[in-house]
């Protein structure tokens, strides 16, 4: 492929293709973080659940050869995780971000472990759809081929968003994040809400898992997940829990982590490779430029550990 | 929730509740007709709380009925009791601060759908609010409501739930005088229309004189007292609270000498508030030796951030703030030079170590000085026993022993421990907030005795306090905080109740 035929203009379009292609797995994390963190736990431990989903994904489709059983069992498995962490954070004196750290090891380790087998064989894709067939420019036509999971992705954001004011079981979760005691003086159960909010986030990373290994980069390797559990966590801070902001800032995360590999595709040689650690940059000042040591975090649930 | 239901009398027999081997409530009988207004009094810790959580279901009475319109009935939990028409406004606040007004009220009938269609809720609830005396922005978040609008709206909310019987657990602490006026008024007018029943738990007995038909009195757990307010007056009120323990007598006012001196002065203070999004501006403040300067003021106005300042918690971003004409930052060195001492709300949180002992919680000014007040390098227990151990006898400290957790204290003896430490050696400014919360009568009326002990021996006092009866009772000068700055001053003989509180409300 000859990319000096459309010059620079590579550069932005492989960052739109990057954004799209590397968002995905931001995108599940970080909304299913974000609904347990409305919740008022949090749970670090996605990590863990994303690698683990990737395996099982992996597995599943390689045994069975069909994409789709193996994202519902990543989906299984991250449930499992994430209702684990729910449970073992009902008693007393367990600090959720211990046992994340915990699970997130856990996690990691028990996918390294059943995923021996599984790196040689080849498991089916899941399926993309072309958007960029009206065009006859190669990197135009690569950059548009979306995922259908970067669809499901973007829906799922709009409809948390719709529901965390518009259903009753929105407004329950973030009744129980706000304040246990008044949830308590309702007649809700706040570990229950909790488990069910952790176990749907954890399902959530399951399905973010799946699209790594099987769409992209498509394969089973240990060195699968490079960190994207944890930036997610950090991603819903800065997106004041709200999930479309968790769709923008997963969108400019992959744009950013598509920056390297597109300076590169256009013939820049030198010091491409810093532009690689874009988005752990971008963490950081995004982090300093929105906090501040004078006023609490807008929005925060109020009984999140982290902002208590 | 729109044809109320009509007001339904309560009665407890026998209530009798015991935590482990601690008995909270003795057998206590109360009666609260159907229609009526009634007040339970009681010193902090009498079991008022208890009681009426009993009632709502919250707590499982060791012994005891509960009987509802004469029918006895069982009350195993909150859900019970708001199906039987029985409702409560907590003291301390229920209402979730990051939903709106409507989205709390919405979310806490009993029956909600699954998708809640907004639009017809909407009305529904414009449709309610008519029939409100007052009105409340129902659209912004619980949290940005000032406190009164959010006890207006907790209330609001009951009668929403279309209760019959509402208990207000001190509803008036957070409120001006006005707003108090007005919230008690509401449910008066409809215990007279005879559709509501309301026990308000109080201290106050001008409240209770002019709102409640009869009382019904506790004090450690047994009812002590009841009758019909026409017939009681406040002095017997008191007694049957207190019964007859010493209350330490306050100290005669001493004059504020001419030409005293002047000890902290405040100068065009800027900083922001815990939101960030508005400033308080403290345009000029001054306190001389020898008097109390009050600050009054509904929480939320800004006195945190106020104190938080003078304290060095919070960065200033304009300004300064003089102790006797020297620049003060709060510094421990400064504190220590100008004789600044500090006692702040919530002592047991904002002035202690919870978990370390007595002695080493009174010990934090001094204990790394030896007696000429020079800085050391090695710590001697000893002397900070014996230092601990002069100061509890002294300022009548009841602990089990110096060695114990200062949060094993009762409240009003984590008070009298941090008055001790901050009242012992030279004073020059005193700078307190909030003191007797939460204190029964006989702490109250002692501390706030030391507070004038130290006023009259020649301290500068800058008193906050959510409590008007307080600044009313210690002050010279008031000082009205509304909306992060001082609005009006007045002194001590000048001073009423009805011009302090329209300030406080921002009427001005
Ligand atoms: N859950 C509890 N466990 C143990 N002791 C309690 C509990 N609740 C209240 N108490 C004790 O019962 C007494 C009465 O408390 P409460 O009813 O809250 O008093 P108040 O009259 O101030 O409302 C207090 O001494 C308190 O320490
Ligand atoms: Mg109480």
């Amino acid at each position: 492929m000859d990319s000096t035929e459309i010059g620079l203009w590579g550069v932005p379009l492989a960052m739109l293709g990057g954004a799209i292609r590397v968002s995905t797995p931001f995108i599940f994390v970080s909304l299913g973080e974000a609904i347990t963190e409305r919740s008022g736990r949090i749970n670090l431990g996605l990590e863990g659940t994303l690698v683990f989903g990737a395996m099982t994904a992996y597995a599943v489709a390689v045994m069975t050869g069909s994409p789709w059983l193996g994202l519902l069992a990543a989906a299984a498995a991250g449930l499992c995780f994430g209702l684990f962490h729910g449970w073992i954070c009902k008693f007393r004196g367990v600090n959720d971000i211990a046992i994340g750290i915990a699970l997130m090891l856990f996690g990691s380790g028990l996918a390294f472990f059943f995923g021996k087998p599984f790196i040689q064989p080849s498991a089916p894709d899941l399926p993309a759809i072309p958007f960029g067939g009206w065009s006859d420019v190669p990197q135009v036509q690569a950059a548009l081929n979306v995922n259908v999971l970067f669809l499901i992705g973007a829906a799922l954001a709009v409809f948390l968003w719709w529901a965390f004011r518009n259903t009753r079981a929105g407004l329950i979760l973030r009744v129980v994040g706000d304040s246990s005691d008044a949830a308590r003086a309702m007649g809700l159960n706040p570990n229950t809400v909790r488990l069910l909010a952790t176990g749907l986030g954890g399902a959530l990373a399951g399905i973010g898992g799946a699209y790594l290994s099987l769409y992209y980069p498509g394969s089973w390797t240990e060195g699968i997940s490079s960190g994207q559990g944890l930036m997610a966590v950090a991603l819903v801070i800065f997106a004041r829990w709200n999930p479309l902001g968790c769709f923008a800032a997963a969108l400019l995360f992959g744009g950013a982590g598509a920056l390297g590999p597109a300076l590169q595709s256009v013939g820049v040689t030198q010091g491409y490779y810093l532009f690689y650690a874009a988005p752990y940059i971008l963490t950081l000042i995004i982090m300093i430029a929105t906090s501040s040591p004078s006023r609490s975090l807008a929005g925060a649930p109020g009984e999140l550990s982290i902002t208590k | 929730m729109s044809d109320r239901k009509k007001a339904v009398g309560v009665e407890t027999i026998g209530m009798t509740m015991r935590f482990g081997a601690f008995t909270a409530l003795d057998d206590v009988s109360i009666k609260v007709p159907a229609g009526s207004f009634h007040a339970l009094l009681g010193e902090n810790g009498a079991g008022k709380s208890t009681l009426v959580k009993c009632m709502m279901g919250f707590y499982h009475p060791t012994a005891g009925d509960i009987l509802v319109d004469r029918r006895e009935v069982a009350i195993t939990s909150p859900k019970d009791a708001s199906a039987l028409g029985l409702g409560m406004v907590y003291q301390h606040f229920t209402l979730v601060p990051s939903l709106t007004g409507a989205e709390n009220l919405v979310i806490a009938r009993e029956k909600v759908p699954g998708i809640i269609d907004w639009r017809k809720e909407r009305a529904a609830l414009a449709q309610f609010m008519q029939r409100m005396p007052f009105k409340l922005p129902l659209d912004v978040k619980v949290a940005e409501l000032a406190a009164g609008e959010k006890q207006k709206l907790e209330i609001i909310k009951q009668l929403y739930l279309g209760r019959s019987f509402l208990v207000l657990d001190e509803p008036t602490s957070v409120l001006t005088p006005g707003e108090a006026q007005e919230v008690l008024g509401l449910v008066r007018g409809m215990t007279k229309a005879g559709d509501l029943t309301v026990l308000m738990i109080s201290h106050k007995f001008h409240e209770v004189t002019a709102f409640a038909d009869d009382i019904t009195v506790l004090r450690k757990g047994r009812l002590t007292g009841t009758g019909k307010v026409s017939e009681l007056s406040h002095k017997r009120m008191a007694a049957m609270m207190i019964g007859d323990q010493p209350i330490a007598a306050l100290d005669s006012r001493a004059p504020v000498p001419v030409g005293a001196r002047q000890i902290l002065t405040v100068k065009a203070l800027k900083a922001p508030d815990r939101t960030g999004l508005k400033t308080i501006h403290i345009g000029a403040l001054d306190v001389k030796s020898g008097e109390i300067v009050g600050v009054a003021g509904i929480s939320g106005n800004g006195q945190k951030e106020f104190l938080e300042v003078l304290a060095g918690q919070r960065a200033r971003d304009a300004g300064d703030v003089l102790v006797k004409g020297s620049p003060y930052g709060a510094s421990r060195a400064e504190a220590r030079t100008l004789n600044v001492r500090f006692i702040p709300e919530e002592p047991l949180r904002n002035a202690c170590a919870p978990r370390m002992t007595v002695a080493e919680n009174m010990a934090f000014r001094t204990f790394d000085l030896n007696e000429a007040g020079k800085p050391i390098n090695w710590i001697k227990m000893s002397a900070i026993r014996d230092y601990a151990a002069r100061l509890v006898e002294h300022f009548k400290v009841k602990t089990a022993s110096l060695a114990s957790p200062i949060s094993s204290l009762s409240g009003g003896n984590v008070q009298r421990a941090v008055l001790a430490r901050e009242l012992t050696g030279e004073v020059d400014l005193l700078i307190v907030s909030n003191p007797c919360f939460g204190l029964d009568f006989s702490a109250v009326a002692e501390i706030r005795a030391r507070i004038m002990k130290a006023r009259n021996a020649g301290a500068a006092v800058l008193l906050m306090s959510e409590d008007l009866d307080e600044l009313l009772e210690l002050s010279d000068r008031i000082f009205v905080m509304s909306d992060g700055a001082l609005v009006y001053e007045t002194p001590i003989a000048q001073a009423s109740v009805q011009t302090i509180g329209e300030h406080m409300a921002g009427h001005h």
